[in-house]
């Protein structure tokens, strides 16, 4: 099914709605490959066609939702039938309606590179090679690559609703990953990095080699740090990682539900004045970028804090009726999932203090270049923030010995105010998306 | 509220298998045409259940249909695998060929054994009452019982989230060899989440039950029970006070300490990691990898937990794998690629998300078995350390030995006795030390939480258990001096 085919059957089941229902409707479908290379061969070649109806149905404010992964008709007529049974057991919320037009005009980009549709799949395994090759030249400690992969995904989505509302999207992807090893005596490292893109002559295969083999043979000989209290310059892919927590709780639906630790702070200052993060879907070289959020809505820009100044919290439409306020084109979803509220795109504007020079004023500190257990030591709701950690040590303002099996701790409100340095330059991350480093104060880490 | 017990009891559904076997056949000889030299078919019928119940009320109440095949051809190292949602013989054709396309070594194509697949392809249904057979009212009532008792357990909880999900999944995998196996496998769960607050802020609190059972789960369990442990647990961290910075003895209560072993050495147990040299524990069989009295052992026969399967995702029949024995390295876990490279028999560790994944090997339930300490001896013999009482997730490099978890309730131990409460955070340690620094075993085992493994990409249900057990040293990433 083509996009106006995929719209058309949307609009048809929403069209179903009967008495005070609301329908709302998604649909894709969507194909994607995956080669992965070892040891100058293809290991494995894995393909494959999916589609996907996710139906919500609202009445009453109550809400019943049901998915299934097929579009075969007597599939879709009985999906729309799960979702009324489900919705018979909702329970009402006066502010559970579909989202309305808004007048908003999306940014109107072009994301469907069709690039991506027209790689044999000998230019995939060509790549997959390629790159493990790249990896095992790039550095005499090279010593095997455990995963060297290539993907790519083409999806069509649509999605209609009972209150007008009928969008249709076409988006294509590539990516490439590496895990190369570094041996050293009986020593054995391993190391990451990925690239992704709408078009294949856009991944940056150079970056991912070097990426990905310096964070492998960039910790051998690594050992355990003292434990003290210091200051931390957390590399991009780092910075990273802590924005999205901290976007996390900036959803208006953890601020309503009493779990974010910045509910009632807008206005105030939760962060560093040097800090000023938005959210920007609208820039099409990330591939954050989208016309539409996930209920249909145009995608815009949002700012979250500007210097230092929490400016307001993401919304979809149900969490904006509730706070008598607007969407912000923030509902994030699957086909298969209920709409929540997210990030689409983080952007976090540069500071004045070139990349390299950020660590020369630091006496004592450790630059974090990676991190572990964001899922296990991280509390969004209390703040509590510690993870595994691994990195080189700062002393007299130059980079020193490498570290490992550490962790650096403190809360996501203390970090944010502790920020003191962002670098002036944003680097490039996977997929477009682009962070400086930052550099934040009195951070717990803990080894021997 | 009460609530009678069920009487409706599941009959085997009496369905054949999930893709006609003649159809299995002609599919299977389609991928092998090309020149491939082994073939599998795996078909997958998935539906799930869930309702969410977020501040006093059902949120939301959703259900899910899945059906896939995914085809798999080897030819040498080379594997060819396609999926597809279209069922039909030309759909399974086309993706048998597709999946063929790569793997094409040899002149001529391997053989289908049929003769095996004579009566196979089903799989009896072993709960005593399918989920799907309960009406969403009494699954709504379980929540609304869990949501009330937890804020009135403590004026200081300020928000609950309950979740009921149920799943069954049956599968059919044949493969060109001759196997033809399915299994019909049904899980039941039940979290709940609670907020607290108090002068210091937010703090939360968790408690899941989840078994491979079906509705019997609520023969005994009580949804009020849990959700009043899971309000304790955040109304007692309100008084939480930073964790220690540094190396510290840590004792790990009985049960989800097995994440601990999970994710220092299981993963690392794991032949297809093992094989490429990302295994800190590769060449080690045979050698005293951990203290004495350690002994680990992988069970998917283990039901009714969570990780409990009759056959893996390749078609083969799980087993109790001992993987280390009283501190020696015994064997590492195996899927079928992996075993076929060895010329060895497969242990029933090939496992896969859905239909639309490759298998790869994977844990089932993990656990460490009982040693011969009286559990409170363990923490009056440790004079200052730190008390784990819930584990959260977790997260290991291979290559290292080098692993996370999270602490989700924990306590300060002075002079042999549990003290005050810690708020949360990450332990880090090195597995292949830790496995050694284990100074002594409690005779309390208990599987722990329900969970679920990622790896690559993919995540699959696992149990885990131990007995309180002490390291003498691990990381705490606290923030206290």
């Amino acid at each position: 099914m083509n996009p106006d085919e995929l719209a058309r059957l949307a609009q048809q089941v929403c069209e179903r709605a009967a008495g005070n229902e609301q329908v709302e409707v998604c649909v894709s479908t969507g194909r994607s490959t995956t080669v992965r290379a070892y040891n100058g061969e293809v290991e494995s070649l894995r393909s494959g066609v999916t589609a996907a109806i996710g139906v919500r149905v609202l009445d009453d404010g109550r809400q019943g939702f049901a998915s299934a992964g097929s579009l075969d008709p007597d599939v879709v007529a009985d999906t729309l039938e799960a979702a009324r049974r489900n919705v018979a057991f909702g329970e009402s919320d006066p502010h559970q309606r579909l989202a309305e037009p808004d007048g908003v005009e999306p940014p109107g980009l072009d994301l469907g590179d069709p690039a991506v549709l027209s790689v044999p799949d000998s230019h995939k395994i060509a790549a997959a090679i390629d790159l493990e090759r790249r990896c095992l030249e790039a550095d005499p400690r090279i010593s095997g690559v455990r995963v060297a992969a290539w993907s790519d995904g083409w999806s069509q989505s649509a999605l209609a609703s009972s209150t007008g509302i009928c969008v249709q999207t076409s988006t294509g992807s590539c990516s490439i990953g590496a895990q190369p090893l570094a041996a050293d005596g009986d020593e054995t490292q391993i190391g990451y990095a990925g690239d992704a893109a709408r078009r294949p002559d856009e991944l940056d295969v150079e970056r991912v080699v070097t990426e990905s083999t310096e964070s492998a043979t960039g910790q051998l000989g690594a050992t355990k740090p003292p434990s003290e209290h210091l200051t931390v310059v957390l590399a991009p892919s780092v910075a990273a990682a802590f924005i999205g927590v901290v976007a996390s709780v900036l959803a208006a639906d953890s601020v309503l539900k009493g779990r974010s630790p910045f509910a009632d702070r807008v206005g105030s200052q939760i962060a560093d004045e040097r800090l000023n993060l938005v959210d920007d879907p609208t820039d099409p070289a990330t591939l954050g970028a989208t016309n539409f959020d996930g209920e249909g809505l145009a995608a815009r820009r949002n700012t979250l804090i500007s210097a230092g100044v929490l400016d307001g919290f993401l919304h979809n439409a149900y969490t904006a009726r509730r706070s008598d306020t607007a969407s912000t084109g923030s509902a994030v979803r699957g086909t298969r999932s209920v709409p929540g509220v997210g990030i689409h795109a983080p952007v976090v504007a540069t500071g004045d203090i070139a990349n390299d020079k950020l660590h020369a004023s630091i006496s004592d500190g450790v630059l974090v270049r990676g991190v572990s257990g964001l899922h296990s030591g991280v509390n969004p709701t209390s703040g509590d923030f510690s993870v595994g950690a691994w990195g080189h040590r700062i002393a007299g303002g130059e980079l020193a010995e490498p570290f490992r099996e550490a962790t650096i701790a403190s809360t996501l409100q203390r970090m944010l105010l502790g920020i003191c340095g962002i670098g002036a330059t944003a680097e490039p991350l996977a997929g477009g998306l682009s962070m400086p480093p930052l550099v934040v104060a009195d951070v717990a880490l803990s080894g021997v | 509220m009460t609530q009678t017990t069920p009487t409706i009891t599941a009959d085997s559904t009496a369905a054949g298998p999930l893709v006609d076997l003649d159809i299995v056949d002609a599919t299977l000889r389609e991928a092998l045409h090309a020149g491939g030299e082994w073939a599998e078919l795996f078909a997958e019928d998935r539906s799930s259940t869930g309702v969410l119940f977020d501040e006093g009320r059902v949120e939301e109440m959703n259900s899910g249909r899945d059906r896939g095949v995914g085809i798999r051809v080897t030819a040498g190292e080379v594997t060819g695998y396609a999926h597809t949602s279209d069922m039909t013989p030309e759909g399974l054709a086309d993706a048998a060929r597709t999946a063929a396309a790569v793997a094409t070594r040899s002149q001529e194509g391997g053989k289908v054994d049929m003769e095996s697949f004579r009566g196979a392809g089903t799989a009896e249904l072993r709960v005593e009452v399918l989920p799907t057979a309960v009406g969403a009212d009494r699954k709504v009532a379980l929540l609304r019982a869990a949501d009330e008792a937890a804020r009135s357990s403590h004026e200081a909880i300020t928000q609950v989230t309950a979740r009921y999900a149920d799943s069954r999944r049956r599968i059919l995998v044949a493969n060109s060899h001759g196997i033809c196996a399915a299994d019909d496998q049904v899980r039941t769960l039940l979290g709940v989440s609670c907020v607290a607050s108090g002068d210091g802020g937010l703090q939360t609190g968790r408690e899941t039950v989840g078994y491979t059972v079906g509705w019997e789960l609520f023969d005994d369990c009580d949804p009020a029970e849990l959700a009043q442990r899971a309000a304790q647990r955040a109304v007692t961290k309100l008084a939480a006070r930073p964790a220690p910075s540094g190396e510290a003895p840590v004792v790990i209560a009985r049960g989800g300490g097995g994440v601990l072993f999970h994710e220092a050495c299981g993963h690392g147990l794991e032949a297809d990691l093992v094989r490429k040299g990302a295994s800190v524990f590769r060449d080690r069989v045979g050698s005293q990898v951990a203290a004495e009295g350690v002994t680990l052992v992988d069970d998917g026969t283990m039901g009714p937990e969570w990780g409990a399967l009759r056959i893996d995702d390749e078609g083969h029949p799980t087993q109790r794998n001992v993987l280390i024995s009283d501190g020696v390295l015994s064997d590492y876990m195996w899927d079928w690629l992996r075993s076929r490279d060895d010329g060895r028999s497969p242990s029933g560790n090939g496992r896969r998300q859905s239909y639309t994944h490759l298998p790869m090997v994977r844990m089932t339930n993990t656990f460490v078995t009982n040693g011969d300490i009286e559990p409170d001896d363990i923490i009056a013999d440790t004079p200052w350390g730190v008390y784990v009482a819930q584990l959260g997730g977790g997260q290991v490099n291979t290559a290292t030995g080098d692993f996370v978890f999270g602490m989700t309730e924990a306590y300060l131990i002075e002079d042999g006795k549990i003290t005050e409460p810690l708020r949360e955070g990450n332990l880090i340690g090195n597995g292949p030390q830790v496995l050694v620094d284990i100074d002594a075993i409690g005779n309390d085992f208990a599987m722990g939480h329900p969970g679920t493994c990622g790896k690559d990409g993919q995540g699959v249900p696992v149990g885990d258990g131990q007995p309180t057990l002490r390291v003498r040293a691990l990381t705490v990433g606290g923030t206290a001096a």
